[in-house]
């Protein structure tokens, strides 16, 4: 079954939005996604007839909102088979669920002579965390390097592992789009004797996620990404290893008891959520879940297969050597994630002339600069699409690249 | 595309395409890089100062069309000019650029020719920051000489 693109695409508010008369055609979700109505819905509905804080008060609305926020951490529990919701805890987005880690697990576990693994792929979310604690307590960080395929060179990763107590790497490349083999980066990981945490951000919106199938300890998301609102991120972890962690951020909320003299750490999940969390934003993830539920993650999956095929197919067919895209090309290896180079024109001339068409790209180094030094790219432009990218999305970018020539 | 014509006017183009003084010059010039992190833009400025005035300049690096195109025009006029004008010369720049307000102090016979063209930019915010990433490793080089 293919989605019903047309009715999907009307759930999207911004998608019909027009600029200057005419529609837009967004190609920017890896960045973040746009917003169905039953996420905006649920949110201003909960804010106009439901909004308590929760938690700490016992009157009946209190009760009401506390049930609606542990609510949506059921689902989203559900969504990555956890295999309970007291696993997740919610952050303010994927990179504070990545400091967390390296704050709390990390400052732990790590010192001098000691090793974590990181690879070549990672977003500067995975990478900056883990620099700024080695810099303190003097570990090392070993990088896992690329094939000319742009996957992840596993020839060496057995002796990286040696000694490591980490392995931390994303499941799908930002840049490349590339999906890596998570289940097997897991294993190897626990053969090491390392954890393994995965930077879920490119690939829990697009495909289905199985936390205990994939073998992992830790995953970093987005709500931003998969259709929920921005200001709430989750950090899944298995619950022997967060109830060993010390806590990350100390406050109101994350304790059991405050004596003069010292605190004791509430239970999970709450350890870990000091302060009012993002209420609203979390009752939104909620509605998120249950929205991509319905649509179905293997449907989503599906169709950005084809929508990433069909993108492939109209830049290549058109521009030939013209266009360099840096990823895959087998549409199975890869997300719906495009990072191209175009006739030797500078990303940012690319995109500055695709917005005269509304086409909507992201141009830079897209927060992955060790990869990109890599690739031997400053820059690139990137398409990146989602469950609503249709067809005429990707024609629109293939005609409005012509234009960049008559410029440049 | 009218609109962009505004953006990508021919003389920009003509100077992104055969850049001015475009390379390196050897010590005791000095060597002042910059970059934009937030496109990983970079460029590397050469300076030859002597005598109260910038005898030669280079620029290296990479980036788009603005940084490359502003950065050549740059070179151009404040080659051979005394730091007084060369200084005048940025904040007039910047002062087109509207990140930073003409108190009157820059005197007024400051021309800036060719380099008027990159007005168009304004119109776009974000390339702003390319526009005037050679002049700000330039006015970063003049005062690390401390001439």
């Amino acid at each position: 079954m293919t989605l019903n693109l047309a009715a999907l695409r009307n759930e999207f508010p911004m998608l019909s939005k027009q600029v200057g008369g005419k529609s837009i055609h967004y190609l920017d979700s890896a960045n973040s996604s746009h917003k169905p109505n039953c996420v905006i819905d649920a949110m201003s509905t909960f804010m106009r007839e439901g909004y308590s804080p929760i938690g700490r008060s016992s009157y009946t609305l209190a009760s009401d909102a506390t049930d609606a926020y542990e609510g949506a951490r059921t689902k989203v529990s559900k969504f990555i088979n956890a295999s309970s919701a007291r696993e997740v805890v919610f952050t303010k987005n994927a990179t504070e669920s990545l400091n967390l880690v390296a704050q709390s697990w990390g400052r732990a576990n790590l010192g001098k002579g000691d090793a974590i693994v990181i690879t070549f792929m990672e977003h500067h979310a995975n990478i900056v965390p883990w620099q700024m604690l080695a810099k303190e307590k003097g570990f090392e960080i070993r990088w896992v390097p690329l094939t000319k395929e742009f996957q992840l060179d596993l020839s060496s990763l057995d002796q990286l592992l040696r000694g490591a107590k980490a392995f931390s790497f994303t499941s799908m490349s930002n840049v490349l789009g590339t999906i890596n083999p998570t289940r097997e980066l897991c294993a190897a990981a626990h053969a090491a004797g390392a954890i393994a945490i995965v930077d879920g951000c490119q690939s829990v919106p697009h495909m289905a996620t199985d936390v205990q199938a994939m073998g992992a300890d830790m995953l970093a998301f987005s709500s931003h990404k998969m259709c929920g609102p921005t200001g709430v991120g989750v950090l899944w972890a298995r619950e022997a290893l967060l109830d060993a962690m010390p806590p990350f951020l100390g406050g109101g909320g994350m304790i059991n008891e405050v004596r003069l003299d010292g605190f004791t750490c509430a239970e999970l999940p709450n350890k870990f959520e000091a302060g009012t969390p993002p209420i609203v934003e979390v009752i939104g993830l909620g509605a998120a879940v249950d929205f991509l539920n319905r649509v179905g993650m293997n449907e989503i999956r599906r169709h950005e297969i084809e929508i990433a095929n069909y993108a492939y197919s109209a830049l290549t067919s058109r521009y030939g050597e013209d266009i360099t895209i840096h990823g895959p090309t087998n549409p199975e290896l890869r997300g719906a994630t495009f990072s191209f180079a175009f006739r030797g024109v500078h990303p940012h001339d690319v995109s500055q002339v695709l917005d005269q068409h509304n086409v909507y790209v992201r141009a830079g180094h897209h927060c992955a600069k060790p990869l990109m030094r890599l690739i031997g790219a400053n820059a690139t432009a990137r398409a990146s699409m989602y469950l609503y990218s249709n067809e005429a999305d990707v024609d629109a970018l293939v005609e409005a690249l012509d234009d960049v020539s008559s410029i440049f | 595309m009218s609109n962009l014509e505004d953006l990508y006017r021919e003389v920009i183009l003509d100077h992104y395409r055969s850049p001015r003084n475009k390379g390196e010059l050897p010590p005791p010039a000095t060597c002042t890089e910059g970059a934009n992190p937030l496109c990983g833009d970079e460029i590397k400025i050469f300076l030859d100062v002597a005598d109260g005035m910038v005898r030669d300049v280079r620029f290296s690096g990479h980036g788009c069309s603005i940084s490359q195109a502003s950065a050549s025009m740059m070179t151009a006029i404040v080659k051979g000019k005394p730091l007084a004008d060369v200084r005048a010369v940025a904040r007039r720049f910047k002062q087109l650029m509207t990140i930073e307000e003409d108190d009157g102090t820059t005197p007024t016979d400051i021309r800036l020719g060719d380099i008027e063209a990159l007005q168009g930019v304004v119109k776009y915010p974000v390339r702003i920051k390319c526009a005037v990433l050679g002049w700000n490793t330039l006015l970063e080089g003049l005062n690390s000489t401390s001439v």
